[in-house]
């Protein structure tokens, strides 16, 4: 190892400081998604189910979320419908 | 009052039954009456841990079945006097754990012990879920590593929100964080999370930090829980931790690189 390859170590960040950072990412992502309530997937398939009656679209093209604004929540819908 | 404490991380191979083994001991050899009830159905270890493989008659099943009375089924430790063991049994039915059966099981446990130490299965099926339903407390078992973090954290949220005291309203179950097989050398040259790292994540209180050590594979080995080995760094880490469980302000050891002496610097010494 020569000296440039030694300031070059110093700047690369640690394994443990980058295991920090995705576990804070991940872990923040995926309480978010504790807290939505059980039976928005069932909403979801069955929306698509209606839908599908007129429309074709597949499953991921609802998208279903739960915002929550003081004391009111807002459900809201996103329906892609295909090109004619 | 009776306790109900539960010994859970989501991840296998973190130190659960290890850990069950050490805080059951622990809070034996501190006069209290402690049971340590197995909840690994199907692969049964608390038994080897606690040294007493040989002795089980009978397990946690039978008593729920009504094959065997509770009394029939505890095995008594013999070093401690008021300590004692409830194997899991090895069938390889995955329902033969019922909500009401151990329901039952722990309210007559409760009459007769002080302490209830449930030695979780790891995941989050049936018997993991069990283990924890009637918890008054939980020890978060944490390998400071990505996938055991992560775990602990989503088994947080079952905590919160599927057990008994959840479901019905009560006081929260009161969770601990336990970082075990801790390498200080590996934190301080930034390859492994370090304490602080993994409280800041978490965010629950630490109860304890237990160094990676080779008293646990030689406790194992001797089936003598490691708190025993009263000479090891682990062994005096869980000691700290049941003190600190039952009340105790400790500050917390082993955090640090142990600094080598001339002569071991020298001549090595063992790793």
């Amino acid at each position: 190892m020569n000296i440039f390859d030694f300031f070059r170590e110093r700047k690369k960040q640690s394994s443990a400081a980058v295991a920090k950072e995705r576990l804070q990412i991940i872990v923040a992502h995926e309480r978010g998604q504790r807290s939505k309530p059980d039976y928005l997937p069932d909403l979801q398939k069955e929306l698509v189910e209606v839908i599908r009656k007129y429309v074709n679209i597949d499953i991921d093209q609802v998208q279903v979320a739960l915002e929550n604004q003081g004391n009111c929540s807002i459900l809201e819908l996103n329906v892609t419908l295909p090109d004619r | 009052m009776a306790k109900i404490l539960v010994v859970t991380s989501g991840k296998g191979g973190v130190g659960k039954t290890t850990t069950s083994a050490a805080i059951g001991t622990g809070l034996a050899l501190r006069g209290h009456k402690t049971v340590i009830v197995d909840f690994d159905v199907g692969l049964r270890n608390l038994d080897l841990i606690m040294g007493c493989e040989r002795r089980v008659v009978y397990d946690f099943v039978n008593v729920i079945n009504g094959e065997a009375t509770l009394t029939q089924a505890l095995i008594k430790d013999k070093r401690l006097e008021n300590l004692y063991v409830l194997a899991a049994s090895q069938t390889r039915d995955k329902d033969a754990l019922t909500l009401e059966g151990v329901g039952k099981v722990m309210d007559e446990l409760r009459e007769s012990f002080e302490y209830i130490v449930c030695d979780s299965p790891a995941g989050i099926e049936k018997g993991a879920h069990l283990a924890m339903y009637f918890a008054d407390e939980a020890i978060v078992v944490t390998n400071p590593e990505v996938s055991s973090v992560r775990d602990s954290d989503r088994m947080l949220g079952l905590l919160a929100s599927k057990s008994r005291r959840a479901e019905q309203g009560e006081e929260p179950i009161k969770e601990h964080l336990l970082l075990t097989r801790y390498n200080p050398e590996r934190v301080s040259k930034g390859e492994m999370l370090g304490v602080e790292d993994v409280e800041e994540i978490l965010a629950i209180r630490l109860l304890g930090v237990i160094p990676e050590s080779q008293a646990v594979l030689k406790a194992s080995n001797q089936g003598v829980p490691v708190i025993l080995d009263e000479q090891s760094d682990a062994g005096q880490a869980y000691s700290d931790a049941v003190d600190r469980l039952l009340g105790k302000e400790l500050p917390h050891r082993f955090l640090d690189v142990q600094k080598k002496g001339l002569l071991q610097r020298l001549f090595g010494g063992r790793e």
